[in-house]
């Protein structure tokens, strides 16, 4: 069988270094480079932060806006989804153009997307006004070699 | 996250240390700004060799940064961060605008 997490943890930025850093300690038993797993916890940093920032504007409860991240090992990938359970994003396209940001006032980088196509190998999202969004990644580990 | 300065001549380096993330960034701005408020210095160094996260989030952070010490006239440098923030800041393109010492 191959190994798999599954977490359920509150959206808020408190989560997002323990989220990072689960994900990419499951890559481990695949050896990856120092490069490929930072490339992992970067792009693992971007997803959840795009759901702690935009997915559940005024909602305070934590309960009411949790994430989940499953992750799971194959022979020589790691496949990430992030889903969060919230308003959705309005124009999938656009929001994936660099530079872009719904929030310039808060000094938003708007690389966040940029940086997961970079980094990952594929990268997929899929979103629902009021359903959420959910984004799969794929990294294959030792690319290089095969 | 913590930052520390220091000030040589009219060059101030700002030393990040830790991960600057979304959970770090509200810290790490209001430290950075009240350095760069109280001006006296004509030049400014991030060093970034203790970050040991760094994504997105913080591009915003030295972006917005970068903004304020550019109305002060300053001068602003990246000191060359380890191989995986340096990652993160080539992708983002920050280096056409805030050059690598």
């Amino acid at each position: 069988m191959k190994n798999y997490i599954k977490l359920r943890l509150p959206a808020i930025s408190e989560n997002e270094s323990y989220a990072r850093s689960a994900v990419s300690a499951l890559a481990l038993p695949l050896s990856p480079t120092v490069e490929e797993l930072n490339d992992i916890k970067t792009s693992v940093s971007e997803a959840v932060t795009n759901c702690v920032v935009h997915a559940y504007p005024g909602r305070g409860e934590l309960t009411s806006r949790e994430i989940l991240i499953e992750a799971e090992l194959s022979e020589n990938e790691i496949s990430i989804t992030v889903t969060d359970f919230g308003v959705g994003i309005n124009d999938v396209e656009k929001a994936m153009e660099p530079f872009f940001t719904t929030r310039p006032a808060d000094e938003r980088s708007g690389m966040g997307f940029t940086i997961m196509k970079s980094f990952m190998d594929i990268v997929e999202v899929k979103s629902k006004k009021d359903e959420g969004t959910t984004i799969k990644m794929i990294k294959r580990i030792g690319a290089r070699n095969a | 996250m913590n930052i520390s300065f220091e000030l040589s001549g009219k060059i101030l380096t700002a030393f990040i240390f830790g991960e600057l993330d979304e959970c770090s960034a509200g810290a790490a701005k209001a430290a950075l700004d009240e350095v760069i408020s109280k001006r006296g210095f004509n030049g400014f160094i991030f060093n970034l060799s203790g970050l040991t996260f760094m994504d997105s989030t913080g591009i915003g952070v030295l972006l917005g940064r970068y903004k304020k010490l550019l109305a002060q006239n300053a001068a602003v440098y990246i000191d060359p961060p380890p191989p995986a923030i340096d990652k993160v800041l080539r992708t983002s393109g920050i280096y056409n605008v805030i050059k690598k010492l």
